[in-house]
């Protein structure tokens, strides 16, 4: 063989970009090791362990067998799937009013969306606690106006936690919604409409395909985030509206049972990767990796 | 696939400004059945405005737009049934090839086996028989201009808008792409507006050309007469090479550098003139060589050459100092040796390409 002058040399310069362009992950993937996958490990290993501390299957055996657990999923699965889908009413039509505004305004509207993230939450949960109960602001309002006699029952229930809730997601799902919307070269418009589309035919055959992988990323993203939630749930479902974070805060604070309150992590966590697998087969969230709604 | 029936279109006192700024100028304009126009012009000079305006993405400030007999201004986009094809083609994306060109099939109730004919007709008619079922992002930028085209006109329109739509493609494949498009139109028969600011490829596919500018036509004619007889310095700028001297008509007569000079048109009243000299029209004469009648003679001297292959490029300058450019063929390597500086030239020019223009009308843009 015949070799090239400086192969070898080059050959080790590219190696050492690779190192340098692999070794920028480490932080965060010691970070994930040492703060999720250690402890997840650990959670699971707890669930299997009885009370007296051998192998057992008991936490999972006695999830199955009490019906309280099984509702308790079904709450949990309830209001996660209502906020999602009131979000998506509230969060699309305003993620089109903001793709469509010039780019200053729009800069200036999302600020207002994103305002509330700057607050904490245990603020806004009380405030919302302060505004719809029985002698709150909307209630003492609504009587005053003459709108309804007696105060209405606003919160302590599921209709107070999903007001809560949606009102924490809105900002997740407009954000991913509105950066695909905005990504939508409006050229595919005017050809949808000069070919003998009018606006409704135009939004359904064009428009809401191309800004679909928004839509899944930010629905996708509320629905996790509701699935674990705490604060909101406990706060405005006053103990009626139990999730399975709560469950799991009972089980520890309560009862010290880390075994059972570790089952229900792990069950959660299992839960929730094969809804994410599931829905990522359906609608192909991959697309919005290849860029292809951009281009 | 071939309807014969095309509409004229009839564009009159069409104006848009955008803020102070006129985009059109009171714009009036007919377009022929059947007839390929270009609307050609620098950026900014109003050409893609006027076609949108055609299309009905954009809404004029006031005048009227026929179709035929029928009053279009205030008709939306989707109910002007014209073809168009995009700059960057706007293929949708989540679409197939043939999903794609079925689309306004689709719109208009056009489906199943018949649908599915149409859309492979058209496809073959672009040369693109067989890749409907492929994706748009697996087209090379020559197919998917294709398949534009094929989505325009497979729903047979009688009027074909285009915008830039070769802008995209390399050179060859663009000079590729002019022949065929023009001979589809000529198959199809449709009224067609073309917007370029390539001024070859309004001069190789063109019936008439309007060349645009400040959102005013400065000229409307065909291919031929816009290059031979430009109506102003705008349009002879823009189009070709020239060199412009400042002349003056004096007591009846023209002269350049103490010589005087017959004119293609008959002399103007006395004034400043500008002279109209393209470098291809200037001949080098050999030596003894006899120009003939019909044609000016001038004396001048090499200043210097510019090699470009097929052509050299000389710069000249004539007895009083006049700067020309002249374009001669080059004649290899021979060339070099022949064309050193100071060498003194006689050039012939043609009367009838000897052309005066107003001084300095429109030009300075």
């Amino acid at each position: 063989m015949n070799a090239l002058p400086n192969a070898a040399a080059l050959q080790r310069s590219a190696r050492w970009e690779r190192l340098g362009l692999a070794s920028l992950i480490t932080p965060a993937l010691l970070l994930i090791v040492v703060t999720m996958l250690l402890p997840v490990c650990w959670l699971f290993y707890l669930s299997v362990l009885s009370d007296a501390g051998a192998f057992s299957l008991e936490h999972y055996q006695r999830m199955w067998e009490q019906p309280s657990y099984g509702r308790t999923f079904v709450t949990t699965f309830k209001v996660s799937v209502l906020t999602t889908g009131i979000c998506i009413l509230l969060g699309y039509p305003l993620a089109y009013f903001l793709s469509e505004l010039p780019k200053r305004a729009a800069n200036l509207c999302m600020v207002a969306v994103l305002l509330p993230l700057w607050t904490s939450l245990l603020v806004r949960t009380y405030a919302w606690l302060v505004l719809l109960q029985r002698r709150g602001l909307i209630n003492s309002w609504g009587i005053e106006l003459g709108l309804w006699d007696e105060p209405l029952a606003l919160v302590h229930n599921l209709a107070g936690t999903l007001v809560g809730m949606v009102h924490v997601m809105l900002p997740f799902l407009v954000l991913p919604l509105y950066s695909a919307m905005r990504a939508i070269d409006r050229n595919y418009l005017r050809a949808a409409a000069n070919l003998g589309a009018g606006p409704l035919r135009s939004f359904w055959l064009v428009f809401f395909p191309l800004a679909l992988p928004g839509l899944t990323t930010g629905a996708l993203i509320v629905f996790i985030l509701c699935l674990g939630f705490y604060v909101t749930p406990a706060v405005l479902g006053g103990g009626k509206v139990v999730m399975v974070s709560s469950r799991i805060a009972n089980d520890i604070e309560i009862f010290f049972n880390w075994g059972a309150a570790s089952a229900l992590g792990v069950v959660l966590l299992l839960l929730t990767a094969l809804l994410i697998f599931g829905a990522m087969r359906l609608t192909r969230v991959g697309a919005l990796l290849s860029d292809k709604a951009a281009s | 696939m071939a309807r014969n029936s095309s509409l004229p279109i009839t564009i009159a006192q069409v104006t848009k400004t955008y803020g102070k700024v006129f985009a059109l100028d009171h714009v009036d304009l007919h377009i022929n059945s059947g007839e390929f126009l270009t609307l050609l012009g620098p950026s900014g000079s109003g050409k893609t405005t006027l076609l949108t305006v055609l299309a009905g993405f954009t809404r004029p400030d006031g005048g009227s737009v026929k179709f035929g007999d029928a009053e279009m201004i205030t008709v939306p986009p989707h109910k002007r049934d014209v073809g168009m094809v995009f700059q960057n083609y706007a293929l949708f994306p989540h679409m197939t090839v043939a999903a794609n060109v079925a689309f306004p099939l689709k719109l208009r109730g056009v489906v199943g086996a018949e649908s599915a004919r149409s859309v492979e007709r058209a496809l073959e008619m672009v040369r693109l028989g067989g890749y409907g079922t492929r994706g748009v992002d697996q087209l090379s930028g020559g197919q998917r201009q294709r398949v534009a085209l094929a989505r325009a006109m497979v729903f047979e329109p009688r009027i074909m808008l285009m915008d830039e739509p070769l802008s995209a493609l390399d050179k060859q494949l663009r000079e590729h792409m002019q022949i065929e498009l023009r001979q589809l139109h000529e198959q199809l028969g449709m009224t067609t507006v073309y917007v370029t600011h390539d001024q070859r490829e309004a001069l190789t596919m063109s019936d008439r050309i309007a060349v645009i500018n400040g959102g005013r036509i400065m000229q409307l004619d065909t291919p031929r007469a816009i290059y031979e007889r430009p109506a102003n310095r705008f349009v002879a700028e823009f189009i070709g090479e020239s060199t412009f001297v400042p002349v003056a008509v004096a007591g009846g007569r023209l002269l350049l550098a103490g010589q005087a000079l017959q004119t293609a048109e008959p002399l103007p009243a006395d004034g400043p003139r500008l002279l109209m000299l393209r470098p291809e029209r200037l001949r080098v004469l050999g030596a003894g060589e006899d120009p003939g009648p019909g044609f000016n003679l001038l004396l001048a001297t090499l200043a210097h050459t510019v090699y470009q292959g097929d052509s050299s490029l000389l710069q000249v300058a004539l007895a009083d100092g006049t700067r020309l450019q002249v374009r001669s063929a080059s004649i290899g390597m021979a060339d070099a040796a022949q064309l050193s500086p100071g060498r003194p030239l006689r050039l012939a020019l043609a009367v009838h390409d000897t052309v005066l223009l107003a001084p300095e009308d429109g030009a300075s843009t």
